[in-house]
């Protein structure tokens, strides 16, 4: 095998930062440290979208970076703190199943997208290939913070971390999505965000709580 | 030449027991600095040395055998340990016959005989703190396994000489994604085995909160001297590893020839200070975790570590 360019090297370095903030994620309980960590993805996400655009020569990929730039460790977090702080949420209540069984299960679901990714790597021809295994891990594992929450706010954090993986997915192995559908969607997350926003301000008004627990009986008692 | 070898040997060994608790006061140092507090003296860990060995001990009615000899024994294992450590030189007679699992082996070893000699006199304090500590101890030990496959993969050997000998005869610089988990999986095994601050707090006299303390609470004079210099040792042989495992620079790997020992020598005390400062940053600005939240920490450190080798299988093939 030969060594893997500097470049490619750093990018593996960078997806395993993710990887590391995706556990993170699932352990921390104050929901503004867990804004600060989707902020710590977003920058991870940028750097390696531009190192990629900078060692592909893709110039487009610099627009997704700067969009990525201006969304994600931008307007996000500053809509997500801001919600935080109208709604005075400041710590969440603890995961429903205990930390290190739940990191246990997180260890069990890398191991599933490290195995599922290994037929797709072999057959890629990118460099940078097997990032593809680490981006499938990073969308489980928001998908398990969905699982573990019971708050609807730390929920839309795992949404969110969610399509981070999916972003990091996309220039590593297939060089960027076109232009038309990378805008679609971030506006799509964008919009998202707002109308998660006033859900959060409706069920509040309903329950008292955003704990999510009480949409789950039809009637009122 | 073979002779020579030997006298490096006692040499290192020599070394770690000399520098150990000089280390020691360097961190309560950093510590004192950084909390506004006025700083001991850098020599204080020797002259707590000098004054536990001039007193007389004093020994419980009921104690056996197990309790005088104990301190012996953690001391001694703790010496073995920095005699398998390459922290100055590669050229280590007792590294070839013991590999790093019997590192682990002997750190075993060191706290199953100190967790007994806790319970030997049979106080409710001496109890409480062998049983944590036992806790603390089969929660680490897999983390310390691990973090140490993590470098065994890559060097394809369990020696750790050959490990500093592989990383230091690369030839081009390369990022390793899976050393960093272990690494960061190595500092919180460091914190929670050296009886350190989100774990336990080495200055309390806490009743309820104390670890490590709470197991010497009987000893005093020689047998605590060692006690407490067996647990310095074991700071400093922790970092070694460390150092060993993820900075290796400076260790003399040709031979050994005065010139390469002074030079490695060197960057062991560069390298001991940064360790310290940092060391001593992290416990001032961490708090002390909850007992019971000590496995989540504890399982993070494992599940990093396992992370770093599953990285590694993944991004290698």
């Amino acid at each position: 095998m030969p060594a893997p360019t500097f470049s490619a090297q750093v990018l593996q370095t960078l997806a395993g930062a993710l990887l590391l903030i995706s556990f993170a994620m699932l352990a921390e309980r104050r929901s503004r440290h867990l804004v600060t960590l989707l902020i710590w993805q977003g920058a991870v996400l940028v750097t390696s979208t531009l190192l990629v655009a900078a060692t592909a020569h893709l110039p487009h990929l610099f627009f997704s970076a700067v969009l990525t730039l201006v969304l994600k460790v931008g307007v996000l977090p500053w809509i997500l703190l801001r919600l935080m702080r109208r709604l005075g949420i400041e710590r969440d209540n603890e995961p429903l199943v205990n930390v290190p069984t739940l990191m246990l299960v997180g260890l069990g679901l890398v191991i599933f997208a490290f195995g599922l990714a290994q037929p797709v790597t072999a057959l890629a021809t990118t460099v940078i290939r097997q990032t593809l295994g680490i981006a499938l891990a990073v969308i489980l594992l928001a998908l398990l913070m969905i699982l573990a929450r019971r708050k609807a706010f730390t929920q839309v954090i795992g949404f969110l971390a969610l399509e981070n993986g999916l972003f990091f997915a996309a220039p590593t192995t297939t060089y960027g999505m076109p232009m038309v559908v990378e805008l679609g969607i971030a506006l799509d997350v964008l919009v998202g965000v707002f109308i998660f926003g006033v859900f959060f301000f409706h069920i509040r008004e309903q329950f008292d709580s955003l704990d999510l627990h009480h949409l789950e009986s039809l009637k009122e008692d | 030449m073979t002779w020579a070898v030997y006298l490096w040997q006692l040499g290192v060994c020599l070394c770690a027991i000399g520098l150990a608790p000089l280390f020691a006061g360097w961190v309560g140092q950093c510590r004192a600095l950084l909390q506004n507090r006025s700083a001991p003296s850098l020599w204080q860990p020797y002259r707590v040395l000098r004054k536990l060995f001039h007193k007389e001990a004093t020994l419980a009615n009921d104690a056996s055998w197990l309790f005088r000899g104990a301190p012996y024994v953690v001391f001694a294992a703790m010496v073995l340990a920095a005699a398998i450590i390459p922290s100055l030189t590669t050229e280590l007679p007792a590294a070839r016959v013991a590999d790093a699992i019997a590192l682990v082996g002997l750190f075993a070893t060191a706290r199953m005989f100190m967790a007994l000699a806790a319970m030997d006199v049979g106080t409710a304090f001496g109890t409480m703190g062998a049983r944590r500590e036992m806790m603390i101890g089969f929660l680490t030990e897999p983390a310390l396994l691990m973090v140490l496959f993590n470098a065994f993969l890559m060097a394809g050997t369990t020696a750790l000489p050959a490990i500093v000998q592989n990383t230091l005869t690369q030839s081009q610089v390369t990022l390793h994604p899976s050393l960093a988990f272990a690494a960061v999986a190595f500092v919180m095994v460091l914190l929670a085995e050296n009886a350190r601050l989100p774990i336990d707090n080495p200055t309390t006299h806490l009743e309820l909160t104390m670890i490590h303390e709470a197991m010497t609470l009987e000893y005093s004079a020689r047998h605590l001297a060692l006690i407490e210099w067996a647990s310095w040792l074991k700071l400093f042989n922790y970092a070694c590893i460390g150092f060993t495992l993820f900075a290796p620079w400076g260790i003399a790997t040709h031979g050994v020839s005065p010139g390469g020992i002074a030079l490695a020598m060197l960057a062991l005390v560069a390298k001991l200070a940064v360790a310290g400062a940092a060391l001593a940053l992290f416990e001032t600005a961490s708090a002390k975790l909850r007992l019971f939240r000590a496995p989540e920490f504890l399982t993070m450190a494992f599940l990093l570590a396992v992370l770093g080798l599953l990285v590694h299988l993944l991004l290698k093939g």
